[in-house]
């Protein structure tokens, strides 16, 4: 569905990406992964033409993204960005509405249909009571979920979401990643990043973990999200830790002392502590 | 409420369906009241006047007109004044006050930013410059009009080539263009003042103020036919303009490619705004004013924007137009009536609706 190959991108002579290669498989659900920095906005916005990469290719749905039009393009792949605010006091639901402009034909064309998409990825989110609010007024959180339900108003088969849960609160984060499950599970692929290995550990088919140098780990969360790759990318600052089936990536300083991916005996324990730091975080 | 009831029907009869909250009937029916007011304001404004002639007269001459009927049983100068003078002073005002209203509102959606007006890429100092080189050299520029339109469209364009950068105008870049080519030209005015002899800066100094002294049918045949396909245009491109307004990454994720319409809309909009310079002088704050007014009735959509901008900054020029040929003997020019009417509005939007409008 998507293939990326040998991306480079510099900011005048400051390198970002060098050499960036993967792809993601129809119906995935892929996490990107690294740290601040690291250049995955960079990469999103190369991949959606925003940014003019030097050389490489991007291909989506088995076509150069460089000889797709934007209308073109528009049809294949939406995006959320990390946090938007226009000046203007547009409601929640003109702006979920927006998502279904490649759709729209003729100059007048917003027809009854595209009006009860824009309703039904509000009431998906179970976002509809914000349908009347100005959009420039409502908090990040609230405003990033809206964002949400305009990439699904936009109904492409695929999905860049660039840290689509950062500005939100516990349940909402989950309530993003179930949708993304769900998503995805339609056949649709996403490409998301985020901040969080455990998000990207307890929800993503794949993880791509990258760091200044490059992709460093690709594969399934199991492999890809081990103590050994967060150490080189966070210096040092994670213990991964299982509490029953279920990966917990945790500080390092609060990490109980145990032996490395073995199930620790006190997992209730563990767990207590991890939902406390899950709800700080 | 039967009234909105049976619009709401007939609405439908047209094939117009209202889904689940986005209640644009309502909306559609406050256009048709605007429409009314602009009317109604053209109306009470072509019975005004410094010489008086009985609402009765006032009608039948226009009737007659417009019936392609026969004129000779009409007084002659009752049919010269308000015919000749009244009637294409008022079409230019509404004209003019459309054409700076629907600029006003693409520039502020185009921009992302409410406080901007259409002279913010230099067209006024251009064209002041070009009218005034027309004032101060007749025989080489032999229209002042013309001379005008030529140098506000130059100075726009000028602006737009400096602030292009690999490809791509960004907003900043662009505003800061048009202040760089605004002042320049305001310098060159100022010079042209400076060597001018009294007669010439007197017109000068007139024409900058802004003034329908001179309006004829001729006008009204250059500026109809151009701010009307210009604004069926823009309000075409009312929706596109809606997701440029969001930004240049939103509209390339949505499929709008910000730079083929940014250029078309600030065209567009740069040349009826040049066209209604170049014929009035430079009239302020209905660019900016008119849109935000229609913003705070209608909300951002520039679907509805734009044609209420268009009927809006009418009735606001008939109004001052009207203020200022009736309130003493002799005429104030309406530059200044526009903006002492405006300046409160101004201080009203700010104090009252300032976090809802400013962001």
């Amino acid at each position: 569905m998507l293939h990326v190959k040998d991306i480079h991108f510099n900011y005048g002579d400051f390198p970002v990406l060098s050499g960036i290669s993967f792809s993601v498989n129809e119906g995935e659900l892929c996490g990107l992964f690294g740290p601040n920095g690291c250049g995955k906005t960079t990469l999103f916005k190369c991949c959606l033409k925003f940014l003019k990469y030097h050389t490489g290719s991007v291909h989506m749905a088995g076509e150069d993204t460089t000889k797709r039009s934007i209308e073109d393009l528009a049809k294949v792949v939406s995006y959320v960005p990390q946090e938007h605010k226009p000046p203007f006091p547009y409601l929640v639901r003109e702006v979920v509405l927006m998502g279904r402009t490649p759709h729209l034909g003729g100059f007048f064309g917003v027809k009854r249909r595209d009006k009860e998409i824009a309703l039904d990825a509000l009431e998906q989110l179970e976002i509809s009571e914000l349908a009347d609010r100005p959009y420039n007024q409502l908090s990040g959180g609230q405003r990033q979920m809206v964002l949400m339900a305009r990439a699904i108003a936009q109904d492409t088969p695929m999905m860049f979401l660039d840290e689509p849960t950062s500005a939100l609160d516990f349940q909402n984060q989950m309530k993003i990643w179930e949708t993304m499950k769900d998503i995805a599970a339609e056949g649709k692929t996403i490409l998301a990043c985020s901040h969080d290995p455990n998000h990207v550990a307890w929800f993503c088919d794949r993880v791509i973990v990258v760091s200044k140098d490059g992709i460093v780990a690709d594969g399934p969360p199991e492999i890809t999200i081990n103590e050994d790759i967060l150490d080189m990318i966070y210096a040092d600052t994670c213990s991964v830790r299982k509490s029953g089936d279920i990966q917990i990536v945790m500080p390092r300083s609060i990490a109980p002392a145990s032996e490395k991916s073995s199930i620790y005996p006190g997992a209730e324990e563990t767990y207590s502590q991890c939902e406390i730091l899950e709800t700080k975080a | 409420m039967t009234e909105i009831a049976s619009i709401k029907k007939i609405l439908e009869s047209l094939g117009y369906e209202d889904v689940a909250g986005f209640s644009e009937y309502k909306k559609i029916i406050i256009l048709i009241v605007i429409a009314g007011i602009l009317f109604v304001s053209a109306l009470v404004a072509v019975v005004m006047g410094a010489y008086e002639i009985s609402i009765q007269n006032v009608y039948t001459t226009i009737l007659t007109h417009l019936t392609f009927g026969d004129t000779s049983n009409i007084e002659k100068l009752h049919n010269t004044i308000i015919w000749d003078i009244r009637v294409p002073r008022i079409l230019l005002t509404i004209f003019v006050g459309g054409a700076l209203a629907i600029a006003g509102a693409v520039f502020q959606g185009v921009f992302r930013n409410p406080l901007v007006e259409p002279y913010i890429l230099g067209v006024s100092s251009g064209a002041a410059f070009g009218a005034a080189l027309g004032i101060v050299f007749p025989a080489i520029f032999f229209s002042i009009q013309l001379s005008a339109f030529a140098f506000g469209a130059l100075a726009v364009a000028m602006a737009y080539t400096l602030a292009r950068v690999r490809g791509e105008t960004p907003i900043v870049t662009l505003i800061l263009a048009g202040v760089i080519i605004g002042s320049i030209f305001s310098a060159l005015v100022s010079l042209l003042k400076y060597i001018s002899d009294d007669t010439a800066l007197r017109e000068i100094v007139f024409w900058l103020m802004g003034g329908f002294y001179y309006a004829t049918w001729n006008d009204i045949w250059m500026i109809a036919p151009i701010v009307t396909v210009g604004f069926l245009i823009l309000w075409a491109l009312g929706w596109k303009l809606n997701i440029l307004s969001m930004g240049d990454d939103e509209a390339r994720t949505l499929g709008v490619n910000p730079e083929r319409y940014k250029f078309i809309v600030v065209a567009i909009a740069t040349a009826i705004t040049a066209f209604a310079v170049s014929l009035v002088g430079i009239i302020a704050w209905v660019g900016l004013m008119m849109p935000h007014a229609s913003r705070m009735i209608l909300g951002p959509d520039n679907r509805f924007i734009i044609p209420a901008s268009m009927m809006m900054g009418g009735i606001y020029l008939i109004i001052c137009d009207t203020l200022a040929r009736t309130l003493t003997t002799s005429e104030i020019p309406v530059g200044i009536i526009a903006s002492i009417l405006g300046a409160p509005y101004l201080c009203y939007l700010l104090r009252h609706k300032g976090r809802v409008i400013f962001g």
